[in-house]
């Protein structure tokens, strides 16, 4: 019998993790979260710009639900893109009520700023720290509801008996010791897999960790060929400088000190949907107007008041890492790999079509942002989707009879494929150079641009990362903080998530929000009004398809 | 670039003590610490264990002792720390047991988090939207908001190396965030529970928190307004106020320090227990003729001394 047993057991204490855990626990369910780092060092932590909701007397959450499916080029599912809007705003006051510190006008009310892709000014934010202003709040609410934590425990496995998903297997990173949390209903709730490129705005954790456990469980993945680019991160390491910046008023510029995007979205300029700047960006680059391959963003004309006052971290950020003071001069930026819309597919309680499985957060794909995410629209998606899919679990505990839990045998097949990394020599090739190369080849053959020939020889160089990986040994041998171990399992679930981008962007011959395919220039809504699904097999990803769902939003031309 | 490194590694299951092991890596000029130090787990040596993931300076994994002093190794450029290609001495952070290599076990750190209570405790009913708030208040509340909880200031905290039990700044930083809360309904109290031993009274003003903070929290700065907060709210039966008030007392008396009634003072008289248990201190003081006799006189400005501080008393109302 496991010795640790609950009834919702959440792998990951990001704000969809953290959100589900505290709804969950509120319902009167035995809740634990486990997360293979600190709750606070998660990645919703590196947030910047802010959260969306149709709070101003103007704004509607017709409107906020509008511009989401346009700007998911209509490939968001809009039963769900309708609960993410309407409960946008119940679910901001909440989060203002356990104390974040959101920005305030005069008169004390929350005050906002407009964003890519929005009709309104409609994302609220704690300066250029949203993210972690959440993150902390919510962390606080935790330590309030005394909710467990199991800090520092990787999720090596998922357990699947009779179709049913009935707890993980994770490994204690402080001890080596690998345990069977056993649990009526386990949340995904693992965020993103941005380290899959190289460079990325993501922190080294986002390896795609839970898509790829749902996975391998036999779960449908979706949409995995959305890959989000940001058009604003810092040249060389790729560290994220906020859409924020553009938002508070910051223009593109090219080699000739021109405002590019005039060419490319005459009325939204700077702010429209990320995948169009983007691509902007890239093609400015490609025809010979970039500036050492980036293009520049210039804030000086903001002033330094309002810098402090709304971008301070940034401003740090461009200091630290690019030695530029963005007060005195332009950044260096360009598009880098930021975010996934596709994951593990749900309903709009979170739940997979694989019993006792649900999930939230990047990691899951509801789907709201179809094929392309508008900004501060994520931080959203973990709240409400997070709260939704904890309240759906707790129920289920209440609701499910005759559940037995599953045997520790488990861990001993977990220990016994770790053992096989450390039993390996070490012959030449490292993970962390495998890791190089396929990250490497991702940003060069999927990126912004995209063609037959590149995807389809990306389909085949990842055979060879594949084969390379089954191969490839670990240097630590000990059981103590042994990362080096870890970072073989996280390449492993990385390379899972690469091959079903791959495959799915060989799938789409169209064109379409973030998936843009030079060969296929249009949207084609005839053949491509679908999402392609993943499910897994020994040969690799089976693709399937699944239906859009459309309420009340016609498809259109999408322009800005 | 060359970048020299001399890393403190330990082992537990090795059996040995902790030892330097130095690494050479070839990087790029802008490269930061944490750079060099991943290139070494990467590509020299995979049994180096550390704490990191954003690499930006916002996760708060990475605070570790740069040349001696804690620092981010992901906000800490090499060429900042060793400009002519010296050796960079990289231990694990301070005041917290090591796990491995340069991982520190924070469990200290996160239960004097919890011990503050940090959370929001409104008092009354919710309002029907959000709660009214004065812009510059929530402004002010971002200054400490900004802490990433790296454990830096921890780290160095001098109270901290001698007394296990001091809240230590970061929690106490983290205190000042609620007390200032206009939404928060339990002020008094908590600044109560924070006037308590090993509160905000203990902090010796050394200011190596404000030094090695990577994200500007002034933990100590935070610790002054609490006290003036307590002080204000009438807060002052603790030994910290009244050490404080006993300085003010006498000098405003006799124009100069009393050392010889501070104890009594601060303790109150009746409490000999206190009092004695200094008394060694006392006694050593005497002893190197640091300890001024009990009798000591006026000095000769003492009444201009007395106006300055009956303008300053003055001044406030
Ligand atoms: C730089 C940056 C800026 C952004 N800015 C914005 C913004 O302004 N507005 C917006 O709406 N969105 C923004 N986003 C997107 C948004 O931050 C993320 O999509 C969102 O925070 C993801 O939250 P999450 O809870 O799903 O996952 P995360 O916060 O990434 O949390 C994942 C959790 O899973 C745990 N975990 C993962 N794998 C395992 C495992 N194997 N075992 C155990 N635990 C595991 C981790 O420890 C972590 O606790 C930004 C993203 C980036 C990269
Ligand atoms: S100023 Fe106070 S809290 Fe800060 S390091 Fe010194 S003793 Fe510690
Ligand atoms: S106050 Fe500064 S040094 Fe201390 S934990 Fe917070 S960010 Fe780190
Ligand atoms: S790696 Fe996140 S703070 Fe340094």
């Amino acid at each position: 019998m496991a010795v640790y047993q609950h009834d919702v057991l959440i792998i990951g204490a990001g704000l969809a993790g953290m959100r589900a855990a505290i709804a969950a626990q509120l319902e009167g369910a035995d809740v634990a979260i486990i997360s293979k780092v600190h709750p606070v060092r998660s990645h919703s932590n590196a947030a910047q710009g802010g959260i969306n909701a149709a709070l101003g007397e103007d704004d509607s959450w017709e409107e906020h639900a509008f511009d989401t499916v346009k700007g998911s080029d209509y490939l968001g599912d809009q039963d769900a893109i309708e609960v993410l809007c309407r409960e946008a705003g119940p679910a901001l006051i909440e989060l203002e009520r356990m104390g974040v510190i959101f920005h305030r006008e005069e008169s004390g009310r929350l005050g906002s700023r407009s964003f890519g892709g929005a009709s309104k000014a409609r994302t609220y934010f704690v300066g250029d720290i949203t993210g972690q202003a959440i993150l902390h709040v919510l962390y606080e609410q935790l330590i309030k509801h005394g909710l467990r934590v199991y800090e520092e425990w990787f999720v090596t496995d998922l357990i699947v008996e009779d179709a049913v998903c009935k707890g993980a297997v994770a490994m204690e990173i402080r001890t080596g010791n690998v345990h069977v949390i056993a649990a009526k209903s386990t949340i995904i709730a693992t965020g993103g897999l941005g380290r899959m490129y190289e460079p990325s705005t993501n922190a080294l954790i986002c390896t795609g960790d839970g898509i790829s456990l749902a996975y391998r469980i036999g779960a449908p993945i979706i949409d995995m060929e959305m890959v989000q680019f940001h058009p604003t991160t810092l040249k060389g390491s790729g560290v994220l400088i906020t859409e924020g910046a553009r938002s508070e008023g910051g223009y593109l510029l090219n080699s000739e000190g021109e405002r590019f995007m005039s060419k490319y979205a005459p009325n939204m300029m700077e702010l429209a949907s990320r995948d169009v700047v983007s691509r902007a960006e890239q093609t400015e680059i490609n025809e010979g107007r970039g500036v050492d391959g980036c293009v520049l963003l210039d804030l000086r004309h903001l002033g330094e008041e309002r810098v402090r006052e709304r971008l301070w971290q940034i401003r740090e950020i461009g200091i630290d890492f690019a030695g530029v003071d963005l007060v005195k001069e332009p950044i260096p930026v360009r598009p880098g790999v930021h975010y996934i819309m596709g994951g593990v597919k749900t309903d709009i309680d979170g739940k997979t079509p694989l019993e006792g499985l649900y999930a939230a957060g990047e990691a899951a794909c509801v789907s709201v942002h179809g094929a392309n995410r508008l900004g501060a629209n994520s931080l959203l998606d973990t709240v409400v989707f997070g709260r939704r899919s904890g309240v759906a679990t707790a129920e289920r505990a209440r609701s499910v009879m005759g559940w037995t839990p599953p045997s520790d045998r488990y861990a001993e097949e977990t220990k016994r494929k770790l053992q096989a990394f450390l039993d390996r020599p070490l012959n030449g090739d490292r993970v962390a150079k495998i890791r190089l190369d396929m990250g490497n080849m991702m940003s060069e053959l999927v990126g912004v641009f995209r063609t037959e020939e590149q995807l389809r020889l990306a389909v085949e160089r990842m055979k060879d990362i594949r084969a390379r990986y089954e191969k490839v040994g670990v240097e630590n041998k000990g059981k103590v903080f042994n990362t080096d171990l870890l970072f073989a399992i996280e390449l492993g679930f990385m390379i899972d998530c690469a091959e079903m981008t791959c495959v799915s962007a060989v799938a789409r011959k169209e064109s379409r929000g973030a998936h843009y395919r030079t060969d296929f220039p249009q949207r084609d809504d005839a053949n491509f009004l679908k999402h392609i699904a993943c499910t897994y097999s020994p040969e690799g990803p089976q693709l399937s398809e699944m239906p859009v769902t459309i309420t009340r939003w016609q498809p259109q031309e999408r322009k800005y | 670039m060359e970048v020299k490194l001399k890393v403190l590694r330990y082992d537990p299951e090795s059996g040995k003590e902790p030892e330097y092991r130095r690494y050479t890596v070839d990087m790029p000029e802008s490269a930061t610490v944490l750079d060099s130090l991943i290139e070494v787990r990467e590509f020299h040596d995979g049994t180096l264990s550390l704490r990191c993931s954003c690499r930006s300076a916002i996760c708060g994994s990475c605070a570790m002792r740069i040349n001696g002093r804690a620092r981010l190794a992901c906000k800490t450029q090499v060429s900042s720390v060793a400009e002519d290609g010296e050796e960079i001495v990289v231990e694990p952070a301070g005041n917290m047991p090591t796990i491995k290599d340069l991982v520190v076990d924070m469990a200290p750190f996160w239960d004097k988090i919890r011990a503050v209570k940090p959370w929001l405790q409104p008092s009354g009913p919710p309002p029907e939207r959000e709660y009214l708030a004065p812009p510059q208040a929530m402004i002010e509340l971002a200054e400490v908001m900004n802490c990433i909880m790296c454990g830096a200031c921890v780290s160095d905290c001098t109270v901290l190396e001698v007394d296990k039990s001091f809240l230590a700044p970061a929690a106490l930083a983290k205190a000042w965030r609620f007390v200032h809360d206009p939404r928060d309904g339990n002020t008094a109290a908590r600044l109560r529970e924070l006037s308590e031993p090993s509160g905000i009274w203990d902090c010796t003003r050394c200011n190596f928190c404000v030094q090695v903070c990577p994200k500007d929290v002034k933990p100590m700065d935070q610790i002054m307004k609490l006290r003036a907060e307590a002080t204000a709210i009438g807060i002052t039966n603790n030994a910290g106020s009244r050490h404080t008030f006993a300085f003010t007392s006498t000098v405003k008396e006799g124009g100069r320090l009393n050392e010889f009634q501070m104890l009594p003072r601060t303790h109150g008289l009746l409490n000999i227990a206190a009092n004695l248990a200094e008394l060694p201190g006392g006694i050593r003081m005497i002893r190197a003729g640091k300890m001024p006799s009990p009798f000591t006189h006026k000095i000769p400005g003492a009444a201009h001394v007395k106006r300055i501080f009956k303008r300053f008393e003055h001044a406030k109302v």
